[in-house]
């Protein structure tokens, strides 16, 4: 068993402090915690947008230090807790964000598959402003989806949806992920999902330690 | 063309009559302003005059060397002014790239525009050369105030767009684009504008003192055409140049989001 990311004695301000962390490749990781125990800014932290101000990460054996940020952020890609669309219609920010992981532009059947696995029913003529917070966030994630990265770093992907529409998305997600040999690292508010579909679970303390 | 009427130092005080006018108003608004009013106006009697004097006697001694001073003097006060005028705080290293942004391309739109253009000679002759590097260096103080305003304001409020791109894989320069697009299109607006209305909405300062002074029109407006061009692309050259420059202060080695 290999692991993607190895965190040793990493601390970030007062917000996390982790002695020792290894996370497993091509797995679904659930991070579980209360509010304000440290899920995002690890998260931030394994995308490189914020660094530890403490203690070194890992990816694939690599010192994140040592790799080229852009590099690295178009391996491991990150989808934000606020769902961020940009002007544009759905197409748009498709090719937007291909733009910025410098890949060639997409046909419509492939962009639409993505939209399938995030359950989003609009055209890819729809504005992306006049959604709804929930299309929002599903074209979000078709968007990062889209990108093709190696690990999928997720911040609650599904906390704006119903219950219905968060298993679909969920299940999809996860499906697409083990069919395609990709490493999930996400965080969710529901014990029950990080159950039934992560193969292994990390529980957050406020403090931003975790559970052994 | 008849010579410059000149105004006696009697006729110049009854111009006084609008500050007092003004002051009427206010007070009969009751909009509180009357200080300010009183002096703004004492401040640029007391200004112009000392420049004029100023000017008198660099006009009678031209000299590279104080045309040079004078031209340091201007870019010295309009980029202290450009830190003034923004309204958000400033980082030390946005400060530099403003300094240097206003310097290399003022310099390269005057030292072009006197060379080629106007041809001047000699070069530092201080009649064309202060008044002259005067339009371009106001100018894009004003462009790049903007510019500068935009930025900062730009990555305030669009601080979670800027990180989805980074999130996304995009590099600091992409990530930034839109915001830098939209302030320079900000910043080079105000120019734009103006050469739409020239001619018809209003007679340009320039134009409107040249021909007061008894040139011909025809000749005033080629001044006005060459100098409105030679500020469009001073104004544009500042602005690109901070804008290139100033993005990246947002950004540290890691292409992390550093507001």
């Amino acid at each position: 068993m290999s692991y993607i990311f190895k965190l040793d004695k990493v601390k970030y301000k007062n917000i996390l402090n982790i002695d020792n962390l290894h996370i497993k490749e091509g797995i679904i990781t659930c991070l579980l915690g209360e509010s304000g125990s440290g899920k995002t800014t690890l998260l931030r932290l394994l995308n490189d947008l914020i660094s530890p101000t403490e203690g070194s990460i890992l990816y694939k054996n690599k010192n994140i230090v040592d790799m080229n940020p852009v590099e690295l952020r178009r391996k491991v890609l990150m989808l934000g807790q606020t769902p961020i669309t940009f002007e544009g219609t759905i197409r748009e920010n498709f090719n937007m964000a291909l733009e910025f992981s410098e890949k060639e532009k997409a046909e419509d059947d492939i962009l639409q598959k993505y939209l399938d696995i995030s359950n989003l029913n609009k055209s890819l003529d729809h504005n992306a402003k006049e959604m709804s917070g929930g299309e929002r966030q599903r074209l979000a994630l078709a968007r990062v989806l889209l990108l093709d990265g190696e690990v999928l770093l997720l911040d609650e992907p599904s906390s704006a949806l119903d219950e219905d529409t968060e298993k679909f998305v969920i299940e999809s997600v996860v499906k697409y992920a083990k069919d395609n040999n990709k490493s999930v690292i996400m965080v969710t508010h529901s014990s029950l999902i990080a159950k039934e579909y992560g193969d292994e679970i990390i529980r957050m303390n406020k403090g931003g330690t975790i559970d052994e | 063309m008849s010579d410059i009427v000149d105004i006696g130092i009697l006729q110049l005080i009854t111009a006084y009559i609008f500050v007092i006018i003004l002051l009427f108003i206010v007070r009969l608004k009751g909009i509180n302003r009357e200080k300010e009013i009183v002096i703004a106006s004492i401040r640029m009697t007391l200004q112009l005059v000392l420049i004029g004097y100023v000017l008198v006697y660099i006009f009678e001694n031209p000299s590279p060397l104080l045309t040079l001073i004078i031209i340091g003097i201007m870019e010295t006060f309009a980029i202290f002014n450009i830190f003034k005028r923004v309204r958000r705080n400033i980082s030390t290293k946005l400060k530099g790239m403003i300094a240097i942004a206003m310097v290399v391309g003022t310099f390269t739109s005057i030292l072009y525009f006197l060379f080629v253009v106007v041809r001047i000679q000699p070069w530092y002759k201080p009649q064309y050369f202060i008044p002259l590097a005067g339009m371009l260096i106001g100018n894009s103080m004003t462009g790049i105030s903007l510019g500068v305003d935009r930025l900062i304001d730009g990555f305030h409020s669009r601080k979670e767009e800027v990180e989805t791109a980074l999130m996304l894989g995009a590099s600091s320069k992409k990530a930034a684009k839109r915001i830098v697009n939209n302030a320079f299109d900000s910043a080079i607006m105000p120019t734009i504008n103006s050469m739409m209305g020239m001619g018809i909405v209003f007679l340009p300062g320039m134009m409107t003192g040249q021909i007061l002074s008894g040139t011909s029109p025809l000749t005033s407006i080629k001044y006005q055409i060459a100098i409105m061009l030679g500020i469009m692309g001073s104004v544009s050259l500042t602005v690109i140049i901070f804008l290139q420059l100033g993005y990246k202060t947002f950004f540290n080695d890691r292409e992390q989001l550093d507001v």
